[in-house]
This record gives structure tokens, sequence and C-alpha cells, in this order.
């Protein structure tokens, strides 16, 4: 098993993304401009300032060759994580429904933020249990999570709602709770928190191993 | 080649919280009765193809889920070099 993380001009969490892959299968660096994935199992798309976030947030880097090629990855059933300005670029790039917006109270915010895990049955979550409480760090200007109502509830019915920020946690004016969200196949998430930033307890919380030990490991039988 | 002008506002009813803080810093310089502030975005562009626009638009100028967009003035790049005094 092996994690391709995209670096971005831009990108600023794509090392300890890269750290979090590593401590549960192999993981190397894409770059941008390469137009394939190098034979990796999953794809992840890390945080940062792609491109400068110029026009909107994630709009100029779904253009890059890479992103060409996880739109193909990911058309074909490639398993795609997108973190941050990562689920921004997804969203963008329509593999993710909605838009992240500027956060409601206007400013960036930077904290450590209690999640509820909603679907468990997915291949970023397995290794949870639904209403398990993972506590994970946000930092964002824009992740105001939304998506006009009918589609929320489309969203719900199909259980592509997959974390929720805990009940008073919501840090951002997010839609229903959101922090992440899937495609209606399942194979493509996004989320707002960083999950590679806790992995490990010198951080506060080793919650965010989860989502990667989950795509590192075959869910067991039911 | 013909000059385009593109305005971008955030869809009605989607929160707005550039144009909150400006409404409400408004009144703090002795600017009362200003209500209904949106802040967006102005693109402006020479083009070959006017007529191409909208489809620009659709795809990478706006964002259709969360923005409208409206080509304001598409004017010749003669008129448009006008200039204005200081």
């Amino acid at each position: 098993m092996r994690f391709g993380v995209v670096r971005f001009p831009g990108s600023c969490d794509e090392v300890d993304a890269l750290q979090a892959c590593r401590r549960f299968a192999d993981a190397e660096l894409l770059w941008h401009g390469d137009p394939e994935l190098r034979g990796a199992d999953a794809v992840v798309v890390p945080g940062g300032f792609s491109y400068g976030d110029y026009l909107r947030v994630g709009a100029i880097a779904r253009f890059s060759p890479v992103m060409e090629a996880v739109a193909e990855f990911a058309a074909a059933g490639g398993t795609v994580l997108g973190i941050c300005n990562g689920f921004q670029v997804l969203c963008e790039a329509g593999l993710l429904p909605g838009a992240l917006l500027t956060n409601s109270g206007r400013r960036f915010l930077a904290r450590q933020v209690d999640l509820e895990v909603v679907n468990a049955d997915t291949r970023f979550t397995h290794e949870a249990g639904v209403g398990d409480r993972l506590s994970i760090p946000v930092k964002h200007g824009a992740g105001r999570y939304y998506a006009p109502e009918e589609m929320l509830d489309e969203l719900d019915a199909h259980g592509q709602i997959i974390l929720r920020y805990a009940p008073g946690h919501n840090p951002n004016g997010s839609l229903r709770d959101i922090a992440g969200v899937s495609n209606r196949e399942g194979n493509v998430f996004g989320l707002m928190p960083h999950p590679e930033h806790a992995v490990d307890p010198l951080t506060g919380s080793r919650d965010g191993g989860l989502i990667f030990a989950s795509l590192a490991r075959e869910p067991a039988a039911a | 080649m013909p000059r385009a002008r593109v305005l971008i506002r955030p869809k009605e009813g989607i929160l707005d919280p550039q144009g909150q803080a400006v409404e409400r810093a408004l009144p703090a310089l002795g600017f009362e009765g200003v209500a209904n502030v949106h802040v967006g975005r102005l693109v402006e562009l020479d083009v070959e193809d006017a007529s191409r626009v909208p489809e620009m638009c659709e795809r990478l100028l706006a964002n259709p889920l969360i923005e409208d967009y409206e080509v304001v003035s598409i004017e010749s790049h003669d008129q448009d070099a006008e200039v204005i005094p200081p």
C-alpha cells in the first residue's frame, strides 16, 4: 500500500501528511506538474495555499497536470483524500459536492476541535465507530461548508456526511456542522480538520491516525 | 480587442461576512443609513471572442454554486482608453 501526497506551489502541510501516511504505509510526494501518480494506491491532496489561493480558494490548483491525473484516478474508483486546502481543491474540481466559504466569524482559526464520526462504513473511517469523538485541529480562513439545502438532504440520505463538528464545536458556521463529506461513490473524501497534525501524543492527540490507518488496512470482514 | 468587465458577487442568501464587516464599519465613520452591503470581485479582460466570456465565468471566473456573475460592459479598447483627469 503506497500513498501519493501531492505538492503544489503553496502547499504547506504535505510533509506532515507524508509523515502521517508513513506511520501506516509507504508514501511519497507527487509534484503538481507530474501528469501521473507513479502507481500510488491512494492520493492525498494536502493543506496549504495552493497557487496562492488566487481567485477563490482551491480554484487554480485544479488545472494542474497532477489534478487531471487525480480526476481520472478518482473516476476509476481510486481513493482520494483532501485535507483543508485539498478539500477546497476537490470541491472546485467537482470531485466533491459543495464549496468552502469564508468562516462566518471572518477570522482565520487555529484550534483543536471535537468531531463526531457520522459514517464509519467507509474506506476512510472503518477503524472508527459511529459516534466516536475525535480531537483534531482546524486551521483555516475559509472552512465554512456550504451546499444548497436539497444537496445537503441528498448528502445526508446517502451517508456522504462522514464527519461532523461535535455539538458546540462548529468553528466556522459550516452548514449542518459538516466537517467532512465524500462523493456519492465513497472513494473521494474531503475534510477541513487536519488529521495529519493529530497522529502523535506529542501534539495532543492521535485521533487523526484513524483515517490513515483505515486507508492502510482492509476493513475487517463483517 | 474588445474589453469585457465581469462582476462577481455572492449569491443571494449566502452569508457574506465581508459585506457585513463593511456594513458595520460605515456607521463608525458617520455614514448612517447603509444596508445590504455585499462585496464581490471585478474581473476585466481583453478578449478576442467576447461571446465566450459567459463560459469563462461558468468554468473559472465564478463558482456558480456560490456566486452570481454579470458581464457589465463589453466595449472596444479605444473607447475604454479615455483618460480620467486626476
